[in-house]
C-alpha cells in the first residue's frame, strides 16, 4: 500500500485572463521523495510551483497539499512548506542573519528559537562569516544559498524549489546540489523545477516533462531516457549550412535522426558502430561524438524542441 | 444578541489578520541601524514652529475664534500638527508600500508564510501609526517648551493624531494600490497641498463665508478642528462629527485595501 501523496493534483489548470498557463495537469508527490518539473521558458513551472506553495489560487481541478485544500487551509499548509521562488525574494533592509530571524518570526518561532536556526543554517549553506552582511554586494548564488537557508526555517515537510541553480557557475550549483541531497536524505521532500537535464538527472527520483501547460512525459530519468531515446547519441558536425546536404549519411545508421542548425544527431544503440557506418558511406564531417542520451534527447523527441537555446 | 451585523462594518482586511505585529516587528529591525533617520522626523516640527511663534506671530494680530482670542501662534500650532500627522501617514502609506509592493518584493516573501494580506495591510498601517506617534510627542514637546500649549487637554493631541494618521493612511494604502509607477506619485502633493492650506489651517472657518462647507469636506479640517479644540479645551457636540469623519474614512480606505490588495499580490 502506497502512503497517501503529499501533494496530490488532477486536471489543475492556471489561467491568466484568457491565457491558459497550466492546461489541466495531473501528478501526486510521495513522502521523501524528490520531484521536478522540467521544461522550457513559460512551460507553467512556475505557475504551477505558485499554486502548490498556495500564493496562487488555482484556476481549475483539485489540487492537496497534505490532504488539505490550499483555498481554505492556505495558512496551515504554508506553515509546512518552505519555498525557494524562481527570484530571489530576500528582504533587501536587513541583513543575512536578521532575513532568517525575521522569516522565523513569521512562523511564529520565539526569538531565541529562530536565532538559534538561524545561525545553524547560515553554517548549513557556509555563510556563516556573512551573517553580518547586507543582502545586496551578496553575489548571485550567495543570495541564492541565503534563500534556500531561510526556507528551512520553519523544518518544512515539504521544499520547494523554483530553478534553484539558474544562472549559478558550476562550483556554487555543485554546492547547492550538495545540500538539497543532504536535505533528501534528512526526508524532505523536494519539488523543484529545472531547465537543466544535469540538474534533473542529479536530483530527481521522479519528473515530468511540461511543454505549453501540459505534462508530455512522466516517470524517473532512466525510465524517461530508455522510453524516449536510444543508448548512445552520435553528432554530427559539418561545415555550416552544409546540414541539409549531409542528413543523407545520417540515414539508415540508427533508429533515427534529427536535423538541428549547428548539428545532426543520430540515435543509436551503439554509436561507434553508426559513425563507421556514415565515414564508411562517405560522410566528411568537422567533428564527430558520440555520448549518452540525456534528458534533453527525451525533451527534443517529445516537443521536438531543444530545451535550452 | 448578535453580534453579526457590526462584525460586517469591519473591514476585510481587519478581520483576517492573525499576526500583524510581525510587520511592525520587521520595521523595528530595518530601524534598529538606521534609527538616526527617525530623529530627522524631530526637526520639521521645531522649524515649523519657530517660524511661526517667531515670524508669522509677530506679524499677524489676535485670532478670535468660538468667542475666545487666541494669539495667532497659538491658533496655528495645533493646526501644523495636525498637518505633520497627515503628512507623515501619506507617505509611509503611499511611497514606502509601493516600493516595496513593487520593487522590493518584500511582501511575496511574506505571504508564503503563514502570514496574510490583513497581516500586512494592517501590519503596515500599524506601523505608521506608531512612528506618527512618536512625531507627534515631539510636537507636543515643542509645543509645550515654545509656551504654545494653551490648556492641559493638549494631551488628547496625541490620540487625536493617530486617528488622523489611522484615516490617511488608510486612504494613502488604498491610493497606493491603484498607482502604476512613480509618475503617479506626483498627484499625491496635488491632494494634500490643498488640503494643508484649505482646511481652516491659517485663518478660521467663519473666513472662508458661504464656501465654509467646501472646507468641511477636507478631512484635514476636521483633524485640525479636533487639534484646536484640545488645545483650547473646548469640548462640544461638534467634536463628536469631526471623529466620525475621520474613523469612517479609515473605515472606507480599508475596505478598499482589502479588496485591491488582495488582487494585486495574490494572482
Ligand atoms: N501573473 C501573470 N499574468 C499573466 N501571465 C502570466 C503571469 N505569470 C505567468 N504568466 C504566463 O504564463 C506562462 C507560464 O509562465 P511560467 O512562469 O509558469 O513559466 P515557466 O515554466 O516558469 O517559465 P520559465 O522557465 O521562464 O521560468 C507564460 O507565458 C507567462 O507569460
Ligand atoms: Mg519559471
Amino acid at each position: 500500500m502506497s502512503p497517501e501523496p503529499l501533494i496530490h493534483a488532477t486536471g489543475l489548470r492556471k489561467q491568466f485572463g484568457d491565457f491558459t498557463a497550466v492546461d489541466g495537469i495531473d501528478f501526486n508527490v510521495q513522502p521523501g521523495e524528490a520531484f521536478g518539473f522540467l521544461g522550457p521558458n513559460g512551460a507553467g513551472k512556475s505557475s504551477t510551483m505558485r499554486m502548490i506553495g498556495c500564493t496562487s489560487p488555482i484556476s481549475g481541478g483539485t489540487l492537496r497539499l497534505f490532504g488539505l485544500d490550499p483555498a481554505t487551509h492556505g495558512r496551515d499548509i504554508r506553515r509546512r512548506l518552505g519555498v525557494v521562488p524562481q527570484l530571489d525574494s530576500l528582504d533587501q533592509e536587513l541583513t543575512v542573519e536578521e532575513n532568517l530571524i525575521i522569516y522565523g518570526r513569521y512562523f511564529d518561532l520565539s526569538r531565541a528559537e529562530a536565532r538559534r536556526r538561524a545561525v545553524e543554517l547560515l553554517d548549513f549553506v557556509q555563510l556563516t562569516d556573512r551573517a553580518k552582511s547586507r543582502v545586496e554586494p551578496l553575489s548571485g548564488g550567495m543570495k541564492r544559498r541565503v534563500t534556500i537557508a531561510r526556507s528551512l526555517i520553519n523544518e518544512p515537510d515539504l521544499l520547494l524549489l523554483d530553478e534553484p541553480t539558474t544562472g549559478l557557475d558550476p562550483q556554487a550549483r555543485h554546492i547547492l546540489w550538495d545540500r538539497l541531497y543532504r536535505l533528501k536524505q534528512q526526508g524532505v521532500t523536494l519539488v523543484l523545477t529545472t531547465h537543466y537535464m544535469d540538474e534533473a538527472e542529479q536530483l530527481c527520483d521522479r519528473l515530468v516533462v511540461m511543454d505549453a501547460g501540459r505534462i508530455v512525459a512522466e516517470g524517473s530519468p532512466r525510465q524517461l531516457i530508455e522510453q524516449h531515446a536510444t543508448r548512445e547519441v552520435l553528432e554530427l558536425r559539418f561545415p555550416a549550412g552544409t546540414n541539409a546536404d549531409n542528413e543523407a549519411y545520417a540515414l539508415g545508421i540508427g533508429d533515427r535522426h534529427e536535423v538541428l542548425p549547428d548539428r545532426i544527431l543520430v540515435y543509436a544503440h551503439n554509436g561507434d558502430e553508426a559513425l563507421a557506418k556514415a565515414i564508411g558511406a562517405g560522410a566528411k564531417p568537422e567533428s564527430a561524438l558520440v555520448r549518452r542520451s540525456t534528458l534533453e534527447d527525451v525533451f527534443l523527441r517529445l516537443t521536438g524542441r531543444t530545451l535550452v537555446e | 444578541m448578535n453580534s453579526m451585523p457590526l462584525l460586517r462594518i469591519v473591514p476585510p482586511v481587519v478581520r483576517i489578520a492573525r499576526r500583524p505585529q510581525r510587520m511592525v516587528e520587521r520595521q523595528l529591525m530595518c530601524y534598529r541601524r538606521t534609527w538616526p533617520i527617525l530623529l530627522s522626523g524631530f526637526f520639521e516640527p521645531l522649524f515649523y514652529l519657530l517660524s511661526i511663534r517667531v515670524g508669522l506671530g509677530k506679524l499677524v494680530g489676535d485670532v478670535k475664534v468660538g468667542g475666545r482670542i487666541l494669539g495667532y501662534a497659538e491658533f496655528v500650532a495645533p493646526a501644523m500638527m495636525a498637518s505633520s500627522a497627515m503628512n507623515g501617514a501619506v507617505y509611509d502609506s503611499t511611497m514606502n508600500v509601493f516600493h516595496k509592493l513593487k520593487y522590493a518584493r518584500v511582501y511575496d516573501a511574506v505571504l508564503a508564510t503563514p502570514m496574510g494580506i490583513g497581516d500586512v495591510a494592517l501590519g503596515e498601517i500599524t506601523w505608521a501609526l506608531i512612528r506618527g506617534l512618536l512625531y507627534s510627542c515631539a510636537f507636543l514637546l515643542t509645543m509645550i517648551v515654545l509656551g504654545l500649549a494653551s490648556s492641559p487637554w493638549i494631551v488628547l493631541s496625541l490620540p487625536i493624531c493617530v486617528l488622523i494618521g489611522f484615516a490617511f493612511a488608510a486612504v494613502g494604502m488604498a491610493s497606493t494600490t491603484y498607482m502604476r509607477g512613480w509618475t503617479d506619485f506626483e498627484f499625491v502633493p496635488t491632494a494634500t497641498m490643498p488640503l494643508f492650506l484649505f482646511s481652516a489651517t491659517f485663518y478660521p472657518i467663519s473666513s472662508y463665508g458661504s464656501w465654509a462647507w467646501v472646507v468641511q469636506l477636507s478631512p484635514l479640517y476636521h483633524g485640525v478642528a479636533l487639534v484646536r479644540a484640545a488645545n483650547a479645551g473646548q469640548s462640544s457636540w461638534g467634536n463628536v462629527g469631526h471623529v466620525g469623519f475621520l474613523l469612517t474614512m479609515a473605515f472606507a480606505g480599508l475596505w478598499v485595501v482589502s479588496r485591491r490588495l488582495q488582487s494585486l499580490l495574490v494572482k
